[in-house]
């Protein structure tokens, strides 16, 4: 069987429940969370149509510039999902992007006009991207892959030509990449996340997420698609980790394939099970209540089915320096703990009435909170309508509470789009301003949203870009499939128009010390999902976006504030134990006015970096 | 049981008579096409030559997954006007849109390819009036010859739902449900299994996301029914 679930022992199971007939029972409505409401005079609204020439909406951000698609993967007309670009990582002055029908390398060095330094043609999808060092691995998941990556597809039902799984490529010259081994799974590679172990500078590793049915045992062997019940090995439930030895990684295997989705019962947490339980809970008293009226027993209840639950996982961020990962995983998202990456184990398991799909997870910096996001529909539907819920398809955010998830709000797009724009929550990364948890989100044809959630239950829009549909009567797929923060720009990949470039616009939402101290950060190498701690060096401006922050939220005085940028521009401007001795004292006033104030966390910030400042 | 079982295997049978009519179709290249300079095609040169293949499996599965998803939309559209609980409101409210949208997906991948369109919504008026439906009129053309498409509700099941109310409607709601979706898993493996199907991108996503987004709410529902079902005195989580 390709398909995971015998769907006659389903249905067997469920035929055989035993019902009947009670008084309708109300379901306690959930609390009202907090969404962020369109608004109708939002300049998103009503944008003119075009491929490369619709309207655009832009809100305290720059757009620094866009490149079309290179000429292999830009057709005459919209081609749908064959051509569309997809996820981005990146490497120095590189960006790779991901293309169902390849890769495009991007040359970054001139953000205002990226050039194509190579690309490669490789049908496989979703063409996930990661890289670590020299080595660049791509996702390859469809029945079309080739191991020669043609692009004439394969139409055998079993084929010894065909991929599914991981290619490794070596980009040591990265204008001509090399394809150098392949790792086959068994249900492809949908998405994937690269692993690092602090404690294992010799391997890396590999969580394959596979969404498609499972491949025959004929064409891969040790494949099955039938449940743990029928047999042991079965693929489902469980995600496979591939080892990738540094030395030689031509020789990167399938080192464990841990059953991180087995026996998954009762949601653990939140949503679903809470809101239907207390309503199954009533009703069941009800009927029980009925029941003995009328002098019946109640039935017992019925033999437990196949087991049941997410059979895989969509994306998995990890956070190495706090041991963690975030599993998006169908019905549930997932806590894990994976300081042995080889062997991640469930902590915790969170459910939602309102997430149809959990797709992705970010981690707020200091590993506080978790952001999922739901998309529903695939992200190949309008899912972001006056019309649609506000609820579905949105982020929901958690506080990771003693390894388990205390829910805390939704976010989604605040802009209402046409029923021809693709929409709903997708990929983001953080922006690494110190004191906030802001990220950049793509929401494909409902643009790029930037927002605020370092106060989870109230997520706020501060930035974003959108443009129009890309047809106004028919839906054609467009939009962008991430958009990444890396080393001072956002970069957004759009599946059919190519690869933009932005920079944040100081505004009262974020001043320009804020934004420069985001610029400090920098990285070698970024792939999202391998989420890094972000840590900012030592610096004045560190401090003023401190400052800047307590005067957005009057967590002192407007006096004290002044009289604290009085004494960082004098401290700045002074050299030696003048400079010490003046951050020093005003160190220690700092603490003193962190008792008193109303943001005293951030005060401690401001004292902190002001303290470093000293010290430097 | 074994009636939907039937089903699967008459539709699997009429994939494979399909696949097997599609030799001639000029599109189902099964090596690379080749320009007149000898070249390899570039990726967008195949696509601008409308060279990605289908086969007659992918366009009968459209249209059969069309009539499919109709029935799902009636189904939800009951919801709000036969007492069923919050939970199942929610769970149906995304159905109807999602199912909605899908078959706005499929009709666009026909309509592009100039292949029949089935539009089984079409008499709805405003979209606004589900529950005003007979319970038959959903039930009409189901498409690859009048036949069920595997997990849909038969006529005496869907007169069955119509005239439940409250918890009844809900359990019978979710039961139905539940086979109404795994028939459309069945559909999804028995595509797989036709050589040369699903090989247009478009295809192969649309149907991994009908296998996950439906193999997901599978799981919701069941859930939900075991919730009901489960006794008081095992106690449910605060």
């Amino acid at each position: 069987m390709r398909l995971g679930y015998s769907s006659v022992a389903i249905a067997m199971g469920v035929l055989s429940a035993a019902g009947c007939a009670s008084s309708h029972a109300a379901a306690t409505p959930s609390p009202s969370p907090t969404v962020t409401q369109s608004s109708s005079t939002d300049a998103r609204v009503g944008l003119s149509a075009g491929w490369f020439n619709a309207g655009e909406a832009i809100w305290n951000l720059k757009k620094v510039s866009e490149n079309k698609p290179a000429p292999a993967f830009l057709p005459k007309s919209p081609a749908g999902l064959s051509l569309a670009n997809s996820d981005l990582t990146f490497t120095g002055n590189y960006a790779i992007q991901g293309n169902f029908s390849g890769f495009t390398v991007w040359d970054i060095s001139n953000p205002a006009h990226a050039t194509v330094a190579d690309a490669y043609v490789c049908r496989g999808s979703q063409s996930d991207v990661s890289v670590y060092k020299n080595l660049l691995f791509v996702s390859g998941e469809e029945l079309g892959g080739r191991l020669d990556c043609g692009i004439q597809g394969d139409t055998a039902t079993v084929s010894p030509e065909r991929l599914r799984g991981i290619r490794i490529f070596d980009i040591s010259d990265i204008r001509h990449p090399k394809y150098i081994a392949n790792v086959q799974t068994c249900r492809g590679s949908h998405t994937h996340t690269v692993v690092t172990d602090p404690n294992d500078p010799n391997n890396i590793y590999i969580y394959v997420s596979g969404s498609a049915p499972v491949r025959p045992a004929a064409e891969l062997a040790g494949c099955s698609g039938a449940t743990p019940q029928q047999d042991p090995n079965s693929e489902l439930f469980r995600i496979e980790v591939i080892q990738v030895p540094l030395a030689n990684p031509a020789k990167a295997h399938v080192i464990s394939k841990p059953d991180i989705l087995a026996h998954l019962g009762a949601v653990e947490h939140h949503g679903e099970t809470p809101a239907d339980s207390i309503a199954a809970a009533k009703l069941r008293a009800e009927r029980e209540a009925a029941a003995a009226r009328a002098g019946r027993t109640m039935p017992q209840r019925r033999p437990a089915g196949p087991p049941t639950g997410p059979v895989q996982c969509h994306d998995i961020t990890v956070y190495p320096a706090i041991g963690l990962a975030g599993g998006a995983c169908a019905g549930y998202g997932v806590l894990l703990d994976i300081r042995d990456p080889a062997h991640p184990r469930r902590l915790f398991a969170a459910s939602d009435t309102n997430f149809s799909f959990w797709h992705s997870a970010t981690f707020s910096n200091d590993g506080h909170k978790v952001l999922f996001s739901d998309e529903w529909g695939g992200g190949t539907q309008p899912r972001c309508r006056a019309t649609d819920d506000p609820h579905w398809g949105a982020d929901a955010i958690f506080t990771i509470d003693h390894d388990s998830l205390d829910f805390d709000g939704y976010y989604k797009l605040p802009a209402p789009q046409t029923q021809t724009e693709n929409c709903v929550a997708h990929n983001g990364s953080l922006i690494p301003v110190p004191g906030r948890d802001i990220m950049a989100q793509a929401w494909y044809q409902g643009g790029i949203s930037v927002f605020d959630w370092t106060d989870p239950a109230h997520p706020k829009e501060i930035a974003y870009f959108d443009r129009g549909p890309m047809n106004k009567d028919t839906l054609y797929l467009a939009g962008y499939w991430s958009a990444y923060w890396y080393n001072g720009h956002i970069y957004g990949s759009e599946i059919a128009r190519g690869f933009d470039v932005f920079d944040l616009a100081p505004s009262a939402n974020l001043t320009q010390n804020e934004i420069d101290a985001a610029k400090l950060v920098h990285f070698d190498q970024l792939n999202v999902q391998d989420q890094p701690k972000l840590v900012w060096p030592t610096a004045f401006v560190v401090a003023r976006a401190y400052v800047d922050q307590l005067t957005r939220d009057n967590g002192l005085s407007s006096a004290r504030l002044s009289a604290v940028s009085d004494a960082l521009n004098r401290a700045e401007k002074a050299s030696g134990a003048d400079r010490t001795s003046t951050l020093a004292q005003l160190a220690t006033q700092l603490d003193n006015d962190a008792q008193s104030s109303s943001d005293s966390r951030r005060v401690k910030l401001l004292a902190g970096e002001v303290r470093a400042l000293a010290a430097k | 049981m074994s009636k939907s079982t039937t089903r699967a295997a008459a539709l699997g049978a009429l994939l494979v008579a399909a696949a097997c009519s599609t030799a001639a179709r000029p599109s189902s290249a099964a090596t690379a096409p080749v320009p007149s300079n000898n070249a390899p095609m570039t990726p967008a040169q195949m696509a601008d030559a409308h060279a990605t293949p289908y086969t007659r499996a992918d366009v009968a599965f459209m249209q059969g997954m069309i009539h499919h998803h109709a029935q799902a939309v009636t189904m939800a559209g009951w919801v709000p006007t036969h007492g069923a609980s919050a939970p199942v409101k929610t769970l149906a409210g995304r159905i109807n849109v999602a199912q909605r949208d899908e078959i706005a997906f499929m009709q666009r991948w026909l309509r592009a390819r100039h292949e029949p369109t089935p539009d089984p919504l079409a008499h709805e008026m405003s979209g606004h009036d589900m529950a005003g439906m007979s319970g038959m009129s959903g039930m009409s053309g189901m498409g690859a010859g009048d036949t069920l498409m595997p997990g849909m509700l038969t006529p005496e099941q869907m007169k069955q739902l119509d005239a439940a109310r409250g918890a009844e409607f809900d359990r019978l709601f979710l039961t139905f449900m539940i086979q109404h979706h795994t028939g459309a898993l069945e559909m999804v493996q028995h595509l797989l299994a036709v050589p040369g199907a699903a090989q247009d991108a478009d295809v192969f996503r649309f149907v991994s996301d009908v296998n996950t987004d439906q193999t997901t709410e599978i799981d919701r529902m069941r859930k939900m029914l075991a919730a009901y079902d489960a006794s008081s005195h095992q106690g449910t989580r605060p």
